[in-house]
């Protein structure tokens, strides 16, 4: 398995996997641009419309039948969030030609569609079309809306909101209500054009085309690109410290039947020159699996609750714990929490604690290469960080990290933010947004 | 050990059955990192009530999966999940309605973390106290279950559809079921149903298929035991018992869920070509590319959450369509429409090619996923069939053998719908 990155058009990179091991390819294609709260809606909304029709397959039905056509090559709208970077385009997964029936190629056909559907979109005197614009918008609100129907995913949202009011990682992948209602047809067609100009592009492939193969295909499905002045400042903010010296608290009353508690801490200064195995370590030390202090104590020990899982997210810098318990053992369940990540910092780290986390944390790196799905996210993670190791060199760096490591991670970390969902009456809806699954966190 | 070939899909499938009845199938893949490994048992939530020995058991709702947890301690007073999660593998198990599977997924130490599988399996150990202590995680896992939409539209909809069978009632147990769990319930449940003879074992990874065999038979009980006979009830009858059932809740737009029963007779290899026939059928009637699903979403009924399932577990076949929806009643309505036209006017022959031409690169997708797959494999062998000739089976779908199933197995007046929608305040 051999990455290779080129740049094949100008701010266009594709990262090529030559891989002869799955039974489909995978070609992805990420327009990258700063998470705003003005712009998100308008960013996430566009791959969107783009999938409801292009010049040549006009309605959804026609693109369908050629996508069937093609043995089910599907090109599927994408958004995520990485960091404060907001990367949208599409993903498609293609079926290798060699289990097609009767030689049949579709690896050309399927990249000049995911080409059309980026270029050349059913627009009318050159505006994207008002009808496609508005029903799709209409979609993304009840998504934006429909985020509270997963309690749990929603106080991991509302802790990250809460935490980071003062940052554009408030804002999520689907960017906010009141901005997705403002968005129509023009407004839309021209934020379409400045991104198709300035964004920076990342194209993944990983399958058994060469390269040479894929870049003429891909270079005549995109020849049409029009490209300007490209963005390169984009980025993400870290904040170091908690925002006030003690951590803040929120509360929030729905109607639920259990509570759902979130915590939130600042990696700290450990982000100034991250040390991704480190934290990844740290991570499934505290609470990354079932070896980990949290599964132990918290649900094994205090029978407290089914879950209590961390989440590193070392694009962001965020620390983030959740678990779902009895409403009136919140306390019980906060300081024993915080008493699991006391004990790491006093380095009350056992052999046994620290060999199980870099065995499952390096075990789950390596697999990263078996699944296109995870060595499309990972890949494209690494490659907006500027870094050029693969999952096996991190596995490889994870075996390496020592207790001292894990403790300097730990201590590294502030908590900024306990936020509750508990049992009450539901308070006034707010302007909100969608549900967080979109921090990559490197199978940790 | 037994070896086929799947030319046309790229994979071997190596098949035994030991001595003592345990069933063994291996895909050796060349390349991989990831071995997976699930230990399969013939039996779940709605194995309620049973007979072994001559002695009758009436298990409380919850059994299944309350074994499952505590399947995990081993009598060293060691933890298997410490044990394989030590090893750097990724433990986990779950218990549905017509199966329990162990499994895990490891890049080293294969053979030491299969051993340990197979050990704790078949290990009963349950104390007063380790069962009790268990009773505190599985009540936050139902209560986590009560606050999820998604679990509440799903068995209020089997209670509409299923009269008597066990399969309606949440695998997970109720907080009042689980109290009456002992351990001499648990240990009356692995007797009767951990037997070798009702497991099979389904390995995916770059491994030895003989190796897997050699493991299997030293680390097992050996001989067969009896199997315990089952009573899931009176056969149920075609029609739902309510059509349509609604709730409101705490939520942002409504939910809502179409089933039906399908009561499928096919058996082995024939009951793989009626599952084939009826994800196609339902691919063509309410699928992604079909123009029931473009006309809905064009209106705004319907959005990318609407997705549909076919369900076979214990031999009952349950189709599952839902999703999110302003107003689920409509849909329903659009539905035994379109269903109603394409029992009168058939399918299109070119939609019906492309739907098998969709299909088939489907099916290859999901062959990346060794997990899915060991399941699937699994699930065949108990049913009679092998899941690696679907693809080849399903070439030989024509279109007549779709439409006469649509007409024969669903019918407007078996859908029934489950509604959860906002609270009105």
């Amino acid at each position: 398995m051999e990455l290779t990155r080129i740049e094949i058009l100008p701010g266009v990179w594709l990262n090529h996997l030559h891989e002869e091991k799955f039974k489909t390819a995978c070609l992805s294609l990420n327009l990258l641009t700063q998470l705003k709260r003005e712009s998100a809606a308008m960013n996430a909304l566009i791959p969107y419309v783009l999938r409801r029709g292009t010049t040549r397959y006009p309605d959804m039905e026609a693109l369908s039948a050629r996508m069937d056509e093609l043995y089910g090559a599907a090109v599927e709208p994408v958004v995520r969030r990485i960091g404060e970077i907001q990367c949208l385009g599409f993903y498609a997964s293609i079926p290798e030609d060699a289990f097609l029936p009767g030689g049949q190629s579709v690896l050309r056909p399927a990249t000049e569609l995911l080409g059309q559907l980026l270029l050349s979109p059913n627009t009318r005197g050159g505006l994207l079309l008002p009808a496609y614009v508005d029903s799709e918008r209409e979609k993304m609100l009840d998504a934006i809306r429909s985020r509270k129907n997963d309690k749990s995913a929603y106080a991991l949202f509302r802790c990250v909101e809460e935490m980071c009011c003062f940052e554009d990682f408030a804002v999520s992948r689907l960017g906010g209500e009141s901005e997705c209602e403002a968005i129509n047809y023009k407004k839309l067609t021209k934020q379409y054009h400045s991104l198709l100009q300035q964004s920076p592009v990342e194209i993944f492939y990983c399958g058994r085309a060469p390269l040479q193969e894929l870049r003429a295909a891909l270079r005549d499905a995109l020849i049409t690109l029009p490209r300007g002045e490209i963005d390169y400042e984009i980025g993400t903010d870290l904040r170091l410290n908690a925002i006030e010296a003690q951590p803040r608290f929120v509360e929030e009353e729905q109607d639920v039947t259990q509570g759902k508690l979130v915590m939130g801490w600042r990696l700290g200064e450990c982000m100034e020159d991250p040390d991704q195995a480190a934290i990844l370590c740290f991570n499934a030390v505290f609470g990354g699996g079932s070896s980990s202090k949290l599964f132990r104590n918290v649900r094994e020990k205090l029978q407290l609750c089914y879950y209590a899982d961390s989440l590193a997210d070392i694009h962001k810098g965020l620390l983030l714990v959740s678990a779902g318990i009895e409403f009136d053992r919140l306390e019980l369940a906060r300081d024993e929490i915080l008493a699991q990540l006391e004990a790491i910092k006093n380095g009350e780290i056992s052999d046994e604690e620290l060999a199980a986390a870099k065995a499952g944390l390096a075990s789950d790196l390596r697999a990263i290469c078996d699944s296109q799905g995870e060595l499309e996210g990972f890949t494209l993670a690494q490659a907006m960080d500027g870094l050029d190791y693969g999952p096996l060199e991190l596995a490889a760096l994870a075996e390496d990290v020592t207790k001292e490591d894990v403790r300097r991670i730990a201590q590294s970390t502030e908590c900024d933010m306990i936020y509750f969902l508990k049992a009450g009456e539901p308070e006034e809806e707010e302007d909100e947004e969608e549900e967080e699954k979109d921090t990559e966190d490197h199978g940790a | 050990m037994e070896h086929k070939a799947f030319p046309s899909l790229g994979e071997d499938l190596y098949t035994e059955t030991l001595p003592n009845g345990l069933r063994l199938q291996v895909i050796p893949k060349p390349g991989f990192r990831s071995c997976y490994a699930v230990l399969a048992v013939n039996y779940g939530g709605a194995f309620r009530r049973f007979r072994l020995d001559g002695e009758d058991f009436d298990t409380p709702a919850g059994a299944a999966h309350y074994l499952e947890h505590k399947m995990f301690d081993l009598p060293e007073g060691d933890k298997a999940l410490e044990q394989l999660s030590a090893n750097g593998a990724d433990p986990n198990a779950f218990t549905a309605a017509g199966i329990t599977c162990y499994y895990f997924r490891c890049t080293e130490r294969f053979a030491e973390n299969l051993r340990l599988l197979l050990h704790f399996v078949t290990t009963p150990y349950f104390t007063e106290e380790t069962v009790q202590k268990e009773q505190g995680i599985i009540a936050q896992e139902i209560q986590e279950d009560l606050d999820s939409p998604d679990s509440a539209v799903y068995y209020r909809l089997l209670r509409q559809l299923y009269a008597r069978h066990p399969f309606r009632e949440p695998v997970i147990g109720s907080l009042e079921s689980i109290r009456e769990i002992r351990p001499e319930t648990l240990a009356a449940c692995h007797r009767a149903f951990y037997t070798p003879a009702n497991m099979c074992l389904c390995v995916e990874g770059d491994v030895e298929p003989d190796q897997i065999a050699r493991i299997a038979r030293e680390s097992l009980p050996e001989g067969p035991a009896p199997l315990p006979e089952t009573d899931f009830g009176e056969p149920e009858e075609p029609l739902p018992l309510e059509k349509l059932h609604r709730e409101s809740w705490d939520l942002s737009a409504p939910l809502f869920l179409i089933g039906a029963k399908l009561c499928p007779t096919g058996k082995g290899r024939e009951a793989l070509r009626e599952r084939l026939t009826a994800a196609l059928a339902l691919r063509l009637l309410a699928g992604s590319s079909s123009p029931f699903y473009h006309r809905l979403y064009a209106q705004g009924l319907l959005n990318r959450s609407f997705d549909g399932e076919l369900d076979f577990s214990l031999g009952l076949g349950t189709l599952l369509l839902g999703g999110e929806c302003p107003d689920p009643e409509a849909v329903l309505r659009a539905l035994e429409e379109e269903l109603d036209r394409v029992r009168r006017e058939g399918l299109d022959p070119a939609r019906f090619e492309r739907a098998k031409r969709a299909s088939l690169g489907a099916r290859l997708r999901g062959l990346e996923d060794f997990e899915s797959l060991c399941i699937a494999l699994a699930e065949g062998l108990f049913d009679g069939y092998c899941a690696l000739d679907a693809t080849e089976l399903l070439q030989d779908i024509g279109r007549a053998e779709c439409e006469d199933y649509l007409r024969r197995r669903l019918a407007p007046e078996r859908l029934a719908l489950s509604i959860i929608e906002p609270r009105r305040i």
